[in-house]
Formats: C-alpha cells, sequence, structure tokens
C-alpha cells in the first residue's frame, strides 16, 4: 500500500489511488482463489467448533450454524465465486462478441435477427430473466452460469458490433477488400484485431457485476447448493440465522471487497482516459 | 475631469497558485473611469485585461489571490463581503461578454433571464411588471416583436441579436457603469458595427461609465474617450484617445496601431507584432516587452520601465517621449 | 426526434411479442417436458388434472401451434395457475405489482434526492473531501450486494438500536387498509389514517434506502461529471455578473442545464431498480413481485416465475419508453428541432 503515500511525482501518472486500491483488492482475492487451502486454518466443510460461536481468536468470524469456521469458508467462496464469474464472461464474449461481428459486418437481414435477438433478451430486467431461465433449466451452479451467459452475451454482441461497424470503415479494410480478399479474411485479419481491446476491457470490468448476479442467484437458491461455501448461499445462512449476525458479514465483506476492486479500477479507468472529469 | 472618478484600480495584482507558488497573471494595473466616460482597454488575449476587470468585480477564477485596490463610487471593493459585491453586480456595475451564445443560459428563455435580472435587484417587483420592463429593455436595444422573442431560446436568436439581449440584461438596473468585455469579436463583420451603435447609443443616454475590452485598437477609435493599453498584466500607456493615435509613446502601442486593418488601403498582408505574450509565470527579466520590441535597448534588458508622464500622455518605455524618437 | 419516438412505439409489440417468446421457449426448455412447466408435481398423479392442462395448453400439437395457443391464452390474460398460490399468476402479478412499484418509486426519489445532491457538492467542491467522499459513496452503492445491505441495515437499526422498524410494509399489529391504489402510502391516507400513513412511511425507508443507493451512486456521479463541465461555461459568469447568487447559480443556471442527462440516467436506473426490488424484497419480507418471483423460483412454480418474467419486461419496456419521452420534452432544442 506504501504506493499510496509516494508523492504525486515519484509516481507514474497513469497509476492513481484508485487504481492501486482496487488492484490490491483484486490480487487479493486471486491469492486465495488459488492458496485458500493454506490460507485458511479449517477445511471449508468441516465442522469444527459449536455452533453459531461468535468471532473469536479460535475462530475470527465466527462459526455457522453446523459449526463450521466462516472465515475459513469465505477464503474458500472465491474458488467459487471468481472461476464462474471468469467462466461466463468468456463465453458471453465468446457468444456475442462473435454474434455481434457477424452481425456487423456482414449486416442485413442476419444484422437485423441477430439485434432483435439482442434488443429482446436486454428488454428484460437482467435478475428477472436469470432467475428465469435458471429455474426452466433447474437449480444448480452449471445452470445458473447458463442463465447468466443468455443475460450477458447481448452486451458484448452490441459492442463489438459498433466496434467492426467503425473499423470496417477505415482506409486499410476498405483497401483490404478493393485487393479482393474473402469476407473471412478480411474479418480476421483486419477487422477483428482492432475490436477486441475495448470488447476486453469491457468484459474485465464486468467481473464484479457478473459475481454480485451469480451470488444473488445464489442467495435465492437458484446457484450453488449447500454445502458449497459460495457467498451468495452463505449470506443466505446468514439470513436464516439472523441473530448471529457474524455467518453472513465474512461473505458479505467477500462480495463487497471484490466487486469494489473492480469498481474502483474502472474508476480509475474512466478518470484517466476522461480528464475532463477530474 | 471630476475630482472622484466613478471607478479607480489601483495596483491591482491577480495570482494563480500551483503547488505553493505564485505566477501573477494581472500585475499592478492602475487605471480610472469617470462618470459618463469611455475607457478602452486594450491587449491581446492573455495580457490580463479581462482577468483583471473581472477580478475587480470579485469575479475571479476559484484558486485566484486578488490584491490591490479598487474603488467603485468610493467604496472599496477589494476585501467586500460576498453578499455586498453581489448587490453591486447586475445592479451598479454591469458586464456583457465576447460570445453571446455561450453567455446565455441555454435552457432558458430569454424572458426569463432578462426577467431574472430585474428581479434580483427588485425582488419586491411583481413578475408582471418585470415582463414589462423586459419588453421595454428589448425595445431598448431595439429588437423587434419584443412580446414574441421574450418566450424563445437563445439559440433561436441570431448572433447580433443575442448580443443585443446580453445589453439588454446588462443596462436592466439602470448601472453607472458597464464593462463590456470584447463585445463585438464573436460577431459577424457586418453585425458589429451595429452593437458598437447600439452600445454608443445607450451609453449617452444612461451616461453609462463604459469599459470597453479588447484586442482590436481600431474599434476604440470612434468609440473611446481615453484608452489604456495592456501589456504582460500591466499598463504599458494610456492617453487620451486622439493623444494615443498621434503620438503613441510605446512601441507596444505603436504595434497596435499598425495592426488595424485599414479600409481605405488594399493591403494583401496585416502588420502583425512578432513573437507572442509571455506566458503566466515565465516573464523576461527588464522590460517584458524587451523580447518583442524592434526598439530594445540594452537598459530594457535589464530593468523595468517606469511609467512616464507628459501632459495626462503615460506611457512605461524607457525610449517614451524621447526627443530623438526615430521608431517607425 | 418525434419520428424517433414514433419509430420506438412502433417497435413496442414486436418487443413485447419477442419478449412473450422467449418467456414461450421457456417454457419449453424445463426439463424437457414442457407440462412441469404447467402442471406441478403434485397434480401429476390427477389425470383430469393433466388431461385438462394439456388441452388448454395445447400441449399434444406442435410447438408452432403451442406458440399459437400460448400467445392466445396470454391475450385474454391468462399466464397459467400458481403452483404455489393456485389462484391464476395474472391475479397474483396485479395484486403484487404496486407494491414493487411503491417500493421502486421509494427508491428512486431517495436515490434521485441523494445522488443529485451528492453531485452538485461534488462538482462545485471539485477534488475537495466531499468530492472523494461521494465518489467513495457512489463505489460503494454500486458494490454491496444489496441482499446483504439490506439484512446489515435491519439487524443495526432494527434490532441493535430499535430506531427503525422491522421487515414488512406496516407494523405487524396494524391493520392494512382496504387496497385502493396498492400504494400502502396512499392507501391509508385514502382510509384517512394518517398514523397508519406514517408507519407505512416508515417502514419503507430503509428498504427505499438499500435499494436506492446504488441508483445513488450512479446518478451522483453523471450529474458530477455534468455539473463540472456546465459550471465551467460562460453564462456561469453571467449569471455571477448579474448578481446571483452562488445557490442560485449552482440550482437555477447550472443544475437545469443537466436535467436532460439527469432524467434520463433516473429512467434508465429502472432496470437496476428491478433487479434490485427481487433481493431487496425477499429481505424486508415486501409482498410485491420481486419477493413473489423468489418464491416461485425456489418452489419451481414455472408459470409465476414466468408470469413475472413478461410483466417485469414489458413494465421495463414501457419505463424506457417514457424515458425517451421524457428527454424529447425536457429538451428545448430537441422539442422543437
Amino acid at each position: 500500500m506504501s504506493v499510496l503515500f509516494l508523492s504525486r511525482s515519484a509516481r507514474p501518472r497513469w497509476l492513481t489511488p484508485p487504481l492501486i486500491v482496487g488492484a490490491v483488492l483484486i490480487l487479493f482475492w486471486l491469492v486465495a482463489t488459488v492458496a485458500a487451502p493454506w490460507m485458511s486454518a479449517h477445511a471449508p466443510l468441516d465442522m469444527v467448533g459449536r455452533r453459531l460461536q461468535p468471532p473469536s481468536w479460535d475462530h475470527l468470524l465466527g462459526t455457522d450454524a453446523l459449526g463450521r469456521d466462516v472465515l475459513s469458508r469465505t477464503l474458500h467462496g472465491a474458488r467459487h465465486s471468481i472461476p464462474i464469474a471468469v467462466t461466463v464472461v468468456a463465453f458471453a464474449v465468446a457468444i456475442g462478441a462473435s454474434l455481434g461481428a457477424v452481425a456487423g459486418f456482414v449486416g442485413g437481414f442476419v444484422d437485423t435477427v441477430i439485434m432483435r435477438m439482442v434488443d429482446v433478451t436486454l428488454s428484460f430486467p437482467p435478475m428477472l430473466l436469470a432467475m428465469a431461465v435458471a429455474a426452466s433449466l433447474g437449480p444448480g451452479l452449471e445452470n445458473a452460469a447458463i442463465a447468466m451467459v443468455i443475460v450477458w452475451w447481448p452486451v458484448y454482441a452490441r459492442l463489438m458490433r459498433a466496434q467492426v461497424l467503425e473499423v470496417r470503415e477505415r482506409e486499410h479494410v476498405e483497401a483490404a477488400i478493393a485487393s479482393g480478399a474473402t469476407q473471412g479474411r478480411v474479418l480476421g485479419k483486419h477487422v477483428l484485431p482492432l475490436c477486441w481491446t475495448p470488447v476486453l476491457i469491457s468484459a474485465t470490468m464486468d467481473l464484479g457485476q457478473v459475481i454480485l448476479l451469480a451470488a444473488s442467484l445464489s442467495f435465492i437458491g437458484l446457484g450453488a447448493t449447500p454445502p458449497t461455501p459460495e457467498w451468495g448461499s452463505m449470506i443466505s445462512d446468514g439470513a436464516s440465522q439472523f441473530y448471529s449476525w457474524w455467518v453472513a458479514l465474512g461473505p458479505g465483506l467477500a462480495i463487497l471487497t471484490i466487486v469494489l476492486g473492480f469498481n474502483f479500477i474502472g474508476d480509475g479507468l474512466h478518470d484517466y482516459f476522461d480528464p475532463r472529469s477530474r | 475631469m471630476s475630482a472622484s472618478p466613478l471607478f479607480e484600480v489601483r495596483d491591482l495584482r491577480v495570482a494563480f497558485g500551483r503547488n505553493g507558488t505564485y505566477a501573477e497573471a494581472v500585475r499592478g494595473i492602475s487605471l480610472h473611469v469617470d462618470p459618463g466616460e469611455v475607457l478602452g482597454i486594450v491587449g491581446e488575449s492573455g495580457s490580463g485585461k479581462s482577468v483583471g476587470m473581472l477580478a475587480a468585480l470579485g469575479l475571479q477564477p476559484e484558486g485566484a489571490r486578488v490584491t490591490g485596490s479598487v474603488r467603485f463610487d468610493g467604496r472599496e471593493l477589494v476585501g467586500l463581503p460576498r453578499r455586498e459585491l453581489r448587490k453591486l453586480r447586475g445592479s451598479r456595475i454591469a458586464m456583457i461578454f465576447q460570445d453571446p451564445l455561450s453567455s446565455l443560459n441555454p435552457v432558458m428563455t430569454v424572458g426569463e433571464q432578462i426577467i431574472e435580472a430585474v428581479r434580483l435587484h427588485n425582488p419586491d417587483m411583481s413578475r408582471h411588471a418585470a415582463a414589462d420592463r423586459a419588453r421595454d429593455l428589448l425595445a431598448l436595444v431595439a429588437i423587434p416583436q419584443p412580446d414574441r422573442r421574450l418566450a424563445q431560446y437563445p439559440h433561436e436568436f441570431s448572433g447580433g441579436m443575442r448580443q443585443r439581449v446580453m445589453i439588454a440584461m446588462a443596462v436592466a438596473n439602470d448601472p453607472d457603469l458597464l464593462i463590456a468585455d470584447e463585445p463585438t469579436t464573436a460577431l459577424d463583420v457586418t453585425v458589429q458595427a451595429q452593437i458598437m451603435e447600439v452600445l454608443a447609443e445607450l451609453q449617452a443616454r444612461l451616461k453609462l461609465g463604459l469599459i470597453l475590452i479588447t484586442h482590436d485598437l481600431g474599434v476604440l477609435a470612434g468609440h473611446a474617450d481615453r484608452v489604456a493599453v495592456v501589456y504582460a498584466g500591466q499598463v504599458v500607456e494610456q492617453a487620451g484617445v486622439d493623444d494615443l493615435f498621434a503620438r503613441p509613446g510605446h512601441p507596444y502601442t505603436r504595434g497596435l496601431i499598425a495592426s488595424i486593418p485599414d479600409m481605405t488601403v488594399q493591403n494583401d498582408r496585416l502588420f502583425s507584432i512578432d513573437g507572442t505574450p509571455p506566458a503566466l509565470g515565465q516573464l523576461p527579466a527588464g522590460c517584458a516587452f524587451h523580447p518583442r520590441c524592434i526598439a530594445a535597448g540594452e537598459i530594457c534588458r535589464r530593468e523595468a520601465p517606469s511609467m512616464r508622464e507628459e501632459g495626462g500622455h503615460a506611457a512605461a518605455c524607457h525610449f517614451a517621449f524621447a526627443p530623438s524618437e526615430t521608431i517607425a | 426526434m418525434t419520428r424517433y419516438i414514433l419509430r420506438r412505439l412502433i417497435a413496442m409489440p414486436f418487443l413485447v411479442l419477442g419478449i412473450v417468446t422467449l418467456a414461450f421457449l421457456l417454457t419449453s426448455v424445463t426439463k424437457g417436458d414442457p407440462l412441469t412447466a404447467i402442471v406441478s408435481d403434485r397434480q401429476m398423479n390427477n389425470p383430469e388434472v393433466v388431461a385438462a392442462a394439456k388441452a388448454r395448453w395445447g400441449l399434444d400439437r406442435s410447438l408452432p401451434e403451442r406458440y399459437v395457443i400460448y400467445v392466445g391464452n396470454l391475450l385474454s390474460g391468462d399466464m397459467g395457475t400458481s403452483f404455489i398460490t393456485r389462484r391464476p399468476v395474472a391475479q397474483d402479478v396485479l395484486y403484487r405489482l404496486p407494491a414493487t412499484m411503491e417500493l421502486v418509486v421509494a427508491a428512486m426519489i431517495v436515490g434521485a434526492t441523494i445522488g443529485i445532491s451528492l453531485g452538485v457538492l461534488a462538482a462545485y467542491f471539485r477534488n475537495t473531501a466531499i468530492d472523494h467522499g461521494a465518489r467513495l459513496f457512489a463505489l460503494f452503492g454500486s458494490s454491496i450486494p444489496v441482499f446483504w445491505l439490506g439484512l446489515a441495515l435491519l439487524y443495526v437499526f432494527s434490532v441493535q438500536w430499535g430506531i427503525l422498524p422491522g421487515p414488512g410494509r406496516l407494523d405487524a399489529r396494524a391493520t392494512a387498509p382496504p387496497m385502493v391504489t396498492g400504494f400502502m402510502t396512499i392507501d391509508t391516507l385514502f382510509a384517512g389514517d394518517f398514523r397508519l400513513f406514517l408507519d407505512a412511511l416508515w417502514h419503507l425507508l430503509l428498504p427505499a434506502f438499500v435499494l436506492g443507493w446504488a441508483v445513488a451512486g450512479t446518478i451522483s456521479r453523471l450529474v458530477r461529471a455534468n455539473m463540472v463541465e456546465v459550471l465551467s461555461r460562460e453564462f456561469i459568469l453571467t449569471a455571477r455578473a448579474k448578481g446571483a447568487g452562488e445557490f442560485r447559480v449552482v440550482i437555477r443556471h447550472a443544475l437545469r442545464n443537466t436535467l436532460v442527462p439527469t432524467l434520463t440516467v433516473i429512467g434508465y436506473s429502472f432496470a437496476y431498480l428491478l433487479t434490485g426490488a427481487v433481493l431487496t424484497e425477499t429481505i424486508f419480507s415486501w409482498p410485491g413481485m420481486g419477493s413473489y418471483a423468489v418464491e416461485a423460483a425456489r418452489g419451481l412454480d414455472f408459470p409465476a416465475i414466468i408470469g413475472v418474467t413478461i410483466v417485469g419486461g414489458i413494465v421495463f419496456l414501457f419505463t424506457n419508453l417514457l424515458t425517451d419521452v421524457a428527454y424529447v420534452v425536457a429538451n428545448p432544442r430537441v422539442r422543437l428541432g
């Protein structure tokens, strides 16, 4: 954290405090994803203490209704939430960006069909649609993940299509078309390489929101199923043990800090790219 | 000249702070305006003429430090509480600005804006009476169909008409002093003369003290009584308008006069002074003008000149009013 | 611009049809057998019920035929029968919609009030502690999971300190007034019971804040960015030169110029509010569409969850349309152009 206190001149200009704080928070949870078993004192499913113990030196965040260590479970939660979020975003980008690129590049009827699908999907409040899809597919993390991909892909389809439409007009692309390159070659070689960056940046920033959505689904019982130490379902446990406030504290702070990390970075990037609003 | 001027600025300084160090944009301007007099202030953009006049009314940008003395009608304005300053602004001292489009609020009708100007200083006046006043004001600046015009938004007006609105708004409360900051610069050439005419007529009719800030000395020729020439945050020459044109004492003034476009002579290339004014906080040693001066001597590099006066004509140049004047 | 609105209006029925189609597809993917989406597990053994459902929804026919029947049923307001409440879904949803709307409107008021005030303050006191504080408030708002925030605030304010009421729309001992609008705050006034009105308002406070915080954050960031820009414009100097006080300069001259983007972001925040309402209602035992949807999803009550999704989508579509109309109305240049 000491970078934060460096004088302005000793720090690169892009390295603003929001970026540093965000990076530290995300880094912590990335480490937890890998190293949770070594970072925590107990196994997440072991009943290691008395039930519903308030925080103490033995159990820093207390124990839950089954006597499991909340801190250990919270750290292990990263191993579920982060990989799920990454998978969901990866699939959403793969589907959304491909469809968006095709829509933008081919145009005409294909474009209309794809974009109407996008419009309709975006006509739903995201949470309601995710719930309906997840419920229809049946409970479970995989189905929740599929539901989230269905809710999320249109975002990247729109973004990618806008990118492709913009890049397609550039001179070097028109030159490639004029020189007789095939459609696929023009798209793959000349257009797509210039379109990825904004899509990937936006996808990375969306990870926080996807973690929130996944936790929300788990909270209402449509995602992870017990005894998985997933943050949303842990908070759900906490809600049923309302007076043992510590049961929900750990997972709540976990979601808060990791989403905050992504939001800090998004905010810092925004400041950097839009100095007008400083 | 009367005993006490309407508006008197003495050694006004405006400094902008950056990391604890201050750089002066206005470095001790002194000037005065008598009641009903027209003072022209001329200088390039960035010379500090606008910043100085705004600061005199307490309208300096945030973080600026203002020192010196500004007296209006015998009252000191520097250090006056904001409330008191606010009461003066728009009632006894009014301003108009360069670009009438950006100076008018785009989401308020012209009527709303004029009525606001009236009622801010006459809180007891009814809306209806203020609307009547607004209508009269539009008529005063010769805007036809005032009733219809009051309900329109600024973007429905032409540039010249917008500036008329600004003038109407400025004189809404019969001010004693009007500060016009480049009032014609943003307008089409054909409209510029009309706006100057409106200003001159109102000045005479309302016996306004008028400060005309401009970068174009030519504008002042027919309209100002006296002229102050500002360079790098200081007044470098001050004189009656005829005297100034006839006998400019400062090489900068001579440059400005030479760069007035002459309508009678077909001239392809307009004269312009070489170089650019010094950036904020990067003043050369000696006379601030010497790097651009065609007549600079050894002393100009070492010593800043002080004001020399000769029969109401003052200039800050080491060689001012020198008998052996040979500079073109 | 009016042409744009017209185009949006024309697109509406198609989008609604799209929503319905997607909902229909959902019923057909349900565990492979659409019957499970119409008849609850317990009723599956009842051949009469199964036969009746098959006939009504045309389950023995082809997919396109079923689609036509589905749309026809929807048009007549038939979204099937809830497995849990045993009542028609349409009736349930209509009964619960007002509670959600009341919560969402309250959250929008809370969010807009806090957001606009903070945005204005942050812009005016740019790069001061106030500005940084407002930024933190906004970032936290969009990072805190509402369901956890609701729990935490309920615990602190209601259990620990006892200064705010617990879950629900009214005190548990109170009898609800007759339902007129479905807005508890309005119905209590219709019933002429001012104390009950205060009680309803009191109960609305915490959930509205929980739901409105994130929106407040988003709005404050947008208002700040716009205010910073507007405050540097020349007409602000004109207003000051006219003798206007700072409050008038900021509110009447600057804020009014940010009205259009502000209205737009408030309108679009509806999506977030509907999403957040699902979870907020669950925490605060709020008898709205959100808690209905959650109960339905938990109980695999397919007709109910799909019905709520359709209604939610349609409500969402209409608010977005309203936002666009408001945008046109609030913008004198667009309106006249």
